[in-house]
């Protein structure tokens, strides 16, 4: 347990990289 | 290059670690050690700080720093740039914004569109012309499932009945061919009725209302042809469409000029209205223009942005359905990066398409010849795939501004168009956009964060 810092979120875009591209999602 | 960006905002540090995605909230020794942490070794930083700090406690708060490191949470490495799924992928075309009226019954003083026609004559599209794009798309998606179509102008209800026609065609086309085509519909609310909001409910997967705030902001910018305020016609059609929208998506999104700074007033005035989804963007338009936002207004513009995300914060925490949308960010299940790296497809898998036939990389290049890039009606040579090309190497990586800033992977690149108006070149990003930008996403992670403590006291 970290006393001086909270993780609001951790890697997640790293992951994406190899799994993502598929397009499907919404296209401004 | 690895890359951090640290900010504080109404009293929360946060650090975001640019390349793994990952936020952290941060108290001020780590906030301060993050100074230091690339340039002194540890006993260095314990004796630069000591004299504000407990040396126990930067001791403690450097070691957390450096598991953050080892776990690739914190100045973690941009891998992206030759990731395979990214040098080889193939934009096919998946959306198109069909300009089904370009003529307009409102004369908003900053439109883009020249008051609809962009600057052209004005026209309405044909059921025959709204066919072939729809073919077109569907021939140009590849093995896209999902495919777009914003009903577009112009006013789009100045055409309706194309319109429903072409929402009928498209479906029969969708179950001949493999697709789902999700429509949308941008309108200003002038030519709503009963029958157009039940079949826009029915059939339009999202919808933009046009709204620009407070009566006398709205009824200034955004004046009928005969020179009348358009608030008070809208605002109950838009309420009646609302009511009936149930769980489908709408906006309502207004433009916020020079004449209104204290555009946070707009906001919470749609929340009021109940329009709890909405938006407001900042006009984009050159200084000539007494309205358009200059530099010297960044600061005022900033506070703004500040001051609603705490009171969007606040209203969140106590279980508000309001949301803005420069302050949506999906933390845990966002785009992925391949998406994040080159935005809005403008040119590679959106284009615009004109009552004429002619082919545009988006609605904001629509009118300059130098970006047609063909005519549906020609078809020996459809495309001009040289002029399509510039558009497919627009990404991150390919912008100098874009490639070193923290903000990449959220706000992708920015508009072509406006770094093609404002710098005559597609690749230099428009700097006031940029900064605005910038501040709407510290903006978006500080609610998170704010959300989080407040979750983590009440637990």
């Amino acid at each position: 347990m970290k006393k001086h810092i909270k993780t609001l979120t951790s890697s997640n875009l790293k992951e994406s990289a190899s799994k993502g591209g598929c397009g499907e999602c919404q296209t401004c | 290059m690895a890359m951090i960006h640290k900010f504080r905002l109404h009293d929360i540090n946060i650090v975001l670690d640019v390349n793994s995605g990952a936020v952290h909230v941060v108290d001020d020794e780590v906030f301060h050690i993050l100074d230091y942490y690339k340039e002194k070794n540890e006993n260095e930083i314990i004796d630069a700080l000591k004299n504000t700090y407990e040396e126990k406690k930067l001791k403690e708060a450097y070691e957390e720093v450096k598991s953050l490191e080892k776990e690739g949470v914190l100045y973690s490495e941009d891998d992206y740039e030759y990731d395979p799924n990214f040098v080889n992928r193939e934009p096919v075309i998946k959306a198109l914004c069909l300009h089904v009226a370009h003529d307009c019954n409102l004369k908003c003083k900053y439109c883009f569109a020249s008051q609809g026609d962009f600057n052209g004559t004005k026209s309405l599209m044909s059921y025959d012309m709204g066919k072939k794009a729809l073919d077109f798309l569907v021939e140009n998606s590849g093995k896209r499932r999902n495919l777009e179509v914003d009903f577009f102008g112009g006013e789009p209800l100045m055409n309706w009945d194309v319109v429903k026609d072409l929402v009928s065609y498209g479906q029969k086309l969708g179950k001949e061919k493999g697709k789902n085509f999700r429509f949308t519909l941008t309108t200003n609310g002038v030519l709503l009725d009963d029958e157009k909001i039940e079949y826009i409910n029915k059939h339009m997967h999202n919808v933009v209302l046009s709204l620009d705030g407070r009566k006398e902001i709205n009824d200034t910018m955004r004046p009928t042809l005969n020179d009348k305020g358009s608030y008070d016609l809208i605002v109950p059609k838009f309420q009646k469409l609302i009511n009936g929208r149930k769980d489908k998506y709408y906006y309502v999104r207004g433009t916020f000029t020079r004449d209104n700074i204290d555009f946070s007033n707009d906001v919470l005035h749609f929340a009021d209205l109940g329009f709890e989804l909405n938006s407001v963007e900042p006009v984009v338009d050159t200084e000539d223009n007494p309205y358009a936002l200059r530099r010297e207004d960044l600061p005022r513009v900033f506070e703004e942005y500040e001051k609603l995300a705490l009171e969007y914060a606040n209203r969140k925490i106590n279980g508000d359905k309001f949301t803005f949308f420069h302050f949506i960010i999906d933390l845990n299940q966002g785009p992925c990066v391949i998406k994040r790296l080159v935005g809005c497809g403008a040119g590679a898998e959106y284009l615009a398409i004109t009552p004429e036939g002619d082919i545009y990389p988006c609605h904001q290049f629509v009118g300059n010849e130098e970006f047609k890039l063909g005519n549906l009606l020609d078809e020996n040579s459809k495309m001009n795939h040289s002029k399509i090309e510039k558009f497919k190497d627009l990404h991150v990586y390919s912008k100098d501004e874009c490639r070193n800033c923290w903000a990449k992977f959220y706000c992708s690149g920015g508009c072509h168009a406006n770094a093609y108006n404002f710098n005559n070149d597609l690749k230099k990003p428009y700097d006031l956009g940029c900064e605005m930008q910038k501040k709407r996403i510290e903006c978006a992670l500080m609610i998170q964060a704010k959300i989080m403590l407040e979750g983590d006291k009440n637990d």
